[in-house]
């Protein structure tokens, strides 16, 4: 039988499957179907170091092959993340990834802080949420702005640290270069592509917050090609995600170059596209005779 | 409360008046489970997000569930294009319901294609329940037969008069509530009609329990986009429809929040 483990940053992952953050809360809600065992990691929702209320709704629009959501980081805060969930996903999950978002420098450093000394396995730096005025994704359309947000949070925790990126920049590779400089561990690409829709009735955009990102398999290509384009760039390991519903996706996406991948939209279609990847990939590699994933990381041959 | 996914058959499907459906489905274990007021999530194949749908019917004996619901886009065209034979992939039971006791006098008061839910309350409190209908006119009317049928005191409205009372739903509840002795009012429908309705139980002093909307994501309470302004212990906090709601007690509710 393969062998579907993967390591990224030290930390070993029993399958490449992780949920997304946003996606799957923070845990608990998918339980009645499958346990939380079966996933190789959960990032969780995005918190902040206090809790946030959320846009007002309506925060979901569909797209051909996809949704736009404009949920503005909706979370109680990383305190009450680590007093009411954290013990249960510990115990049930497998790698505990914390989406810490902030509007300031010192929103961040504050997180990291409080969750250097929890129990969460990882933190991942989300400076690309396209849904709050401000910080998000402010800070990860720059290089100077993604430097000096890792750097900082570099700085706060010795836990292994993601930085996920938005697609909405004129070079991602470069922005990973940034990260990659001031001492991210692994970066996930990518966050939601910005997008907008309107009722032509009443002539009013569909999302409350006018503008949301996008997901689903419309953004799937732009995901594959923005993870190559960083795995050209850097060395450390890349989470791809962006679209992934089926194990063929996630093939392609490991191809491109990311070492694990993430599946968000996904589970709104099917709530067991994930462990549908995971067997896809062990059947893929058993009749493929690969015995470890890092075979076909990168392995693109590009024309 | 637990909900399942799966493909059900579909033992039964009628076409219901104005482009709309009742399929009834075969699913045992997410029959077991339902409550009257909860929904199911629809998958609409070729649709990124599934069709939040109520539950009409719960029939855990046969072990069905039964669904009612109206063509408004394409993806509910495309389930109610499902035929007896075919399987429907549901989600399911998902949300709270509106827990109405037995044996204790409720009124609904349903409008439009808010009607549905509110059906197995009628059939759980048979003569204790006084249905009150709205419709916009009489080619939309749906299921008041099936309301009478289960005994439950069936008053229809519509917005043209073309049958029964002419005008709105807050008119005849007026008089239902004067008469007293009222424990209940459970409401589903636009959004309108839920406020006024609210306002009609408040001025009479009687619970009320409303059915909300919202555009929704997972359904399960993980995505937090369907959300809902409430107010719990004077703190505002956005509620989500799909987990806990889609019934919330009406004293809770912020409308236009």
């Amino acid at each position: 039988m393969a062998d579907l483990s993967v390591k990224i940053a030290g930390v070993e992952f029993p399958n490449p499957v992780i949920m997304a953050s946003g996606a799957y809360g923070n845990g608990e809600c998918y339980t009645d179907l499958y346990p939380l065992k079966k996933i190789g990691g959960v990032s969780c929702k995005g918190m902040t170091i206090e809790p946030k209320m959320g846009n007002i709704p309506p925060r979901i629009a569909e797209t051909p092959s996809g949704i736009l959501n404009s949920v503005g980081l909706q979370n109680i805060g990383v305190h009450g993340f680590i007093d009411y969930y954290l013990d249960t996903l510990k115990e049930e999950g497998n790698v505990i990834i914390a989406n810490v978002a902030g509007a300031t420098l010192d929103d961040y450093i504050a997180a990291a802080e409080a969750l250097d000394s929890s129990a969460v396995d990882m933190i991942e730096l989300n400076i690309s949420c396209p849904n709050v005025k401000a910080g998000g994704a402010t800070w990860g359309v720059t290089c100077e702005g993604a430097a000096s947000v890792t750097k900082a949070v570099r700085k706060a925790t010795s836990k292994p640290l993601i930085v996920k990126l938005t697609p909405n920049v004129t070079s991602i590779a470069d922005i990973a270069k940034a990260v990659e400089a001031e001492g991210a561990d692994s970066i996930s690409v990518i966050n939601t592509l910005l997008g907008m829709r309107i009722d032509i009735r009443n002539r009013r955009p569909i999302l409350h917050n006018n503008v949301g990102g996008l997901s689903g398999p419309a953004i799937f290509p732009v995901a594959v090609r923005c993870v190559w384009q960083c795995y050209n760039a850097v060395k450390i390991p890349i989470i791809g995600m962006g679209g992934i519903s089926t194990w063929e996706d996630a093939v392609e996406m490991m191809l491109a170059g990311a070492s694990a991948i993430q599946m968000g939209t996904a589970i709104f279609t099917d709530p067991y596209a994930p462990l549908k990847v995971i067997d896809g990939l062990e059947k893929y590699m058993d009749d493929n005779g690969i015995k470890s994933l890092s075979e076909i990381v990168g392995q693109v041959k590009p024309w | 409360m637990s909900y399942f996914c799966d493909k059900y058959p579909i033992i039964e499907k009628k076409a219901l008046s104005g482009g709309i459906f009742s399929i009834t489905v075969k699913c045992p274990d997410a029959a077991k489970a339902a409550e009257v007021g909860q929904f199911a999530n629809i998958l609409a194949d070729g649709y990124t997000l599934r069709r939040p749908i109520s539950i009409c019917e719960i029939d855990k004996e046969q072990g069905t569930l039964r669904f009612v619901f109206e063509v408004r886009g394409k993806g509910t065209e495309v389930i109610s294009r499902a035929n007896v034979g075919d399987n429907l992939d549901v989600l399911g039971p998902l949300g709270n319901g509106f827990k109405a006791p037995a044996g204790k006098k409720v009124i609904v008061v349903g409008g439009g294609i808010g009607v549905p839910p509110l059906l197995g309350i009628a059939k759980q409190n048979g003569a204790d329940c006084t249905a009150i209908l709205g419709f916009r006119s009489y080619d939309k009317v749906i299921l008041d037969k099936e309301f009478a049928a289960f005994g439950a005191k069936t008053i229809v409205c519509t917005d043209d008069g073309s049958v029964g009372y002419h005008g709105v739903v807050t008119t005849p509840l007026t008089e239902e509530l004067a008469k007293g002795d009222v424990d209940l009012v459970c409401a589903c429908g636009p959004e309108p009609m839920i406020k006024a309705v609210v306002k009609e139980c408040e001025d009479n002093n009687v619970p009320c329990r409303v059915s909300l909307e919202q555009r929704m994501g997972c359904g399960v309470g993980a995505c937090v986009v369907c959300s809902c302004m409430t107010v719990r212990n004077g703190k505002e906090h956005y509620a989500r429809v799909c987990k806990d709601g889609p019934v919330f007690d009406a004293k809770e509710v912020k409308f236009n929040g």
